[in-house]
């Protein structure tokens, strides 16, 4: 029987994901706790730490750029430095890149438009944690939501994030192709950091748990974890 | 003093909201534009009159919070 993981879900000021991301977590048969962005230690004996998506902190200056200077996110940082799993989903994702736990910026999107619907993804890694149970080159259907999702990375970083394995996923369509959503540099939807132990999306995978609700694809990204 | 910052997105990184405005500007007949960015203005009253400190920590401020310097530059004014 896979053991059962325990799983941190980080809550700020305008956080509205964290309830859904439980409920995810939950019914795979996980254990969730929530953590007050003023704590200044994690639970013990956690295996993941999820920060969710919502709107932390109004998204005043750039979406994430307060939430990243809580007490909590220092008790990340070293959570992650010290090799922990850390999981950012839409304005999580937000928040890591502004942390610098992952590379890249995350820009308003190219059309200014705040995009929410279910969108192909097309899986470009699965050599990491979060995509092992997902099949490379695999289209996965997860609804988006978000104004600022357009990815932004310099060549250099760019480069070195092909060169390895860090681009996790990429807008495209039913085939695999990929296309312009947001303007994100290469359609990247998603990335993890150089240990593959951080990974960021903007795609809301706990909002994929039901056929019936539009997709289930979402479970097969979060067992990743269960490895 | 004060202290007035300007943060705009690097040139080669694509302003999606200044790309609008020109569009709109052209679109309203103002035919001599040839570019247009769009940032934000930060005011901060410091409670200093040393204007080489005052730089300084301002800069600090900039580098930490006010600007993402991966994608945004910015330019700051002592008064």
């Amino acid at each position: 029987m896979q053991k059962s993981l325990k799983v941190a879900v980080l809550r700020f000021p305008g956080t509205n994901c964290e309830f859904d991301t439980q409920y995810a977590f939950e019914k795979l048969g996980h254990t969730t706790e929530l953590v007050w962005h003023e704590e200044v230690k994690l639970p013990t004996d956690i295996d993941l730490v999820v920060v969710p998506g919502g709107f932390s902190y109004g998204d005043y200056l750039r979406s994430g750029s307060i939430a990243r200077f809580s007490p909590v996110m220092k008790a990340v940082t070293a959570y992650a430095n010290d090799g922990g799993n850390v999981l950012g989903i839409c304005n999580g994702f937000q928040i890591l890149t502004e942390a610098g736990l992952l590379p890249g910026a995350l820009k308003r999107n190219n059309n200014l438009h705040f995009i929410s619907r279910h969108q192909n993804l097309c899986v470009i890694n699965n050599d990491n944690t979060f995509l092992s149970k997902c099949t490379k080159g695999e289209v996965l259907n997860i609804p988006i939501a978000h104004a600022d999702g357009n990815y932004y990375i310099d060549e250099e970083g760019f480069k070195k994030l092909e060169e390895n394995n860090q681009i996790l996923l990429r807008y495209s369509d039913s085939e695999g192709n990929p296309v312009v959503v947001n303007g994100s540099v290469t359609s990247i939807a998603g990335v993890c950091n150089e240990n593959k132990n951080v990974f960021g999306l903007m795609p809301h995978p706990e909002r994929a748990l039901e056929t019936i609700l539009g997709s289930e694809d979402g479970l097969r990204m979060l067992q990743g974890f269960e490895a | 003093m004060t202290a007035t910052v300007n943060v705009f997105l690097k040139d080669g990184v694509l302003d999606p909201q200044g790309k609008a405005a020109h569009h709109a500007l052209d679109s309203l007949g103002f035919s001599g534009v040839s570019d247009v960015r769009i940032g934000k203005q930060i005011i901060i009253n410091l409670n200093t009159e040393d204007k080489i400190k005052a730089e300084a920590e301002v800069k600090e401020m900039c580098e930490t919070l006010l600007a993402n310097t991966v994608i945004e530059d910015y330019t700051i004014e002592l008064n």
